[in-house]
């Protein structure tokens, strides 16, 4: 049997996911905390890139690497730039919750079809027969699309409410556009923001 | 970032093409990866780029926060609107084989694709910003020392 050589550098991405997870952890600064969170979703974007899941792929990129980060930036801003240390009860706790989640983890591992398994449920019941009808059904090429915007499309609907919420909700909580209402008192703006330090 | 000539230029030749690319993402979405969720995270990426490189006054008076409130409700208006056309003429919700009779070449599928995602571009790229306007528009703009 041929040797697939693909997988070597799956696990040379894992690993190097592993090293930037840790890496994160560690981390007392939060600039470099955000930084390589970034790293990280890039990372996972270039192996979902070598599972052929360009879509996930691309999606993670733009979202993980790109805004998620600023975002992430924006937020430290109104914080501290240096994370404070926490009693080593709470790591022990912390560790015990890890411990249980990623042991449920790998005792559902068996369970789970073999990496590219032509029978697995995946790729043998409905996903098939998408794959199948998409060319009579929509007749466009990107099946994924396909299934998003016409086979599912209600909850393409629903997710771009949920989007529209969130964005609602940080409109109520933060409000927006106040830095304008405030260029009249520019002083005013940077007083306030020397009081809260 | 009053000093950074080589950032501003470099940002400035850059927004346009990052434009142009979340266009091609979102409309050949049919044919390659990429789609509205995507090409609105894209659009949205200039935008921010912009505000980090000129200032947070710059961008909003390039993209103002009012045009942001209304991209973002009018995005699911456009998606939910496709679903009522279509009960409008006839089909159930979101069916979109109604909305044109060439059935040979699923017309109507493309043209309800393309509606429903040009409404998703519009609500993520309008929340995106929103979500950066509002969180950065709280802090001063970040000093060169901070980095």
């Amino acid at each position: 049997m041929e040797q697939d050589l693909t997988q070597y550098l799956d696990y040379v991405l894992i690993a190097m996911m592993f090293a930037v997870g840790i890496a994160v952890v560690r981390m007392r600064n939060l600039f470099a905390a955000v930084m390589l969170t970034g790293v990280y979703s890039l990372l996972s974007a270039a192996w979902f890139v070598s599972l052929d899941a360009v879509d996930v792929a691309f999606t993670e990129a733009a979202v993980g690497a790109g805004i998620g980060t600023v975002l992430m930036l924006a937020a430290m801003l109104l914080t501290a730039r240096e994370a404070k240390e926490t009693s080593p009860g709470r790591h022990w706790a912390a560790l015990g919750v890890v411990v249980v989640a990623g042991g449920a983890l790998l005792f559902a591992v068996p369970d789970m079809p073999v990496y590219g398994d032509a029978h697995s449920p995946a790729n043998s019941g409905v996903g098939l027969d998408y794959l199948n009808e998409t060319p009579n059904d929509i007749a466009v090429p990107n099946v994924v699309t396909a299934v998003l915007a016409s086979y599912r499309g209600y909850d393409t609907m629903g997710e771009t409410t949920v989007v529209f919420a969130a964005a609602v909700a940080v409109m109520l909580m933060l409000g927006m556009g106040r830095r304008r209402r405030r260029t009249g008192g520019n002083g005013a703006g940077k007083a306030k923001v020397e009081d809260q330090t | 970032m009053k000093k950074h000539l080589i950032l501003r230029v470099v940002s400035k030749l850059l927004i346009p093409l990052i434009i142009l690319y979340g266009l091609y993402v979102q409309f050949h979405g049919d044919f390659g990866a990429g789609g509205g969720f995507q090409a609105g995270v894209i659009i949205a990426v200039s935008v921010i780029l912009y505000a980090l490189i000129f200032g947070m006054d710059a961008a909003q008076e390039a993209v103002p926060p009012w045009l942001i409130k209304i991209g973002t409700a009018s995005g699911v208006i456009v998606f939910a609107g496709v679903g009522f056309i279509t009960m409008l003429m006839g089909g159930n919700f979101l069916d979109y084989d109604v909305l044109h009779p060439d059935l040979a070449h699923r017309a109507g599928q493309h043209m309800g694709i393309l509606w429903v995602e040009i409404g998703v571009l519009l609500t993520v790229t309008s929340v995106m910003i929103a979500v950066f306007y509002a969180f950065a528009g709280r802090v001063p703009d970040m000093s060169d020392e901070e980095w």
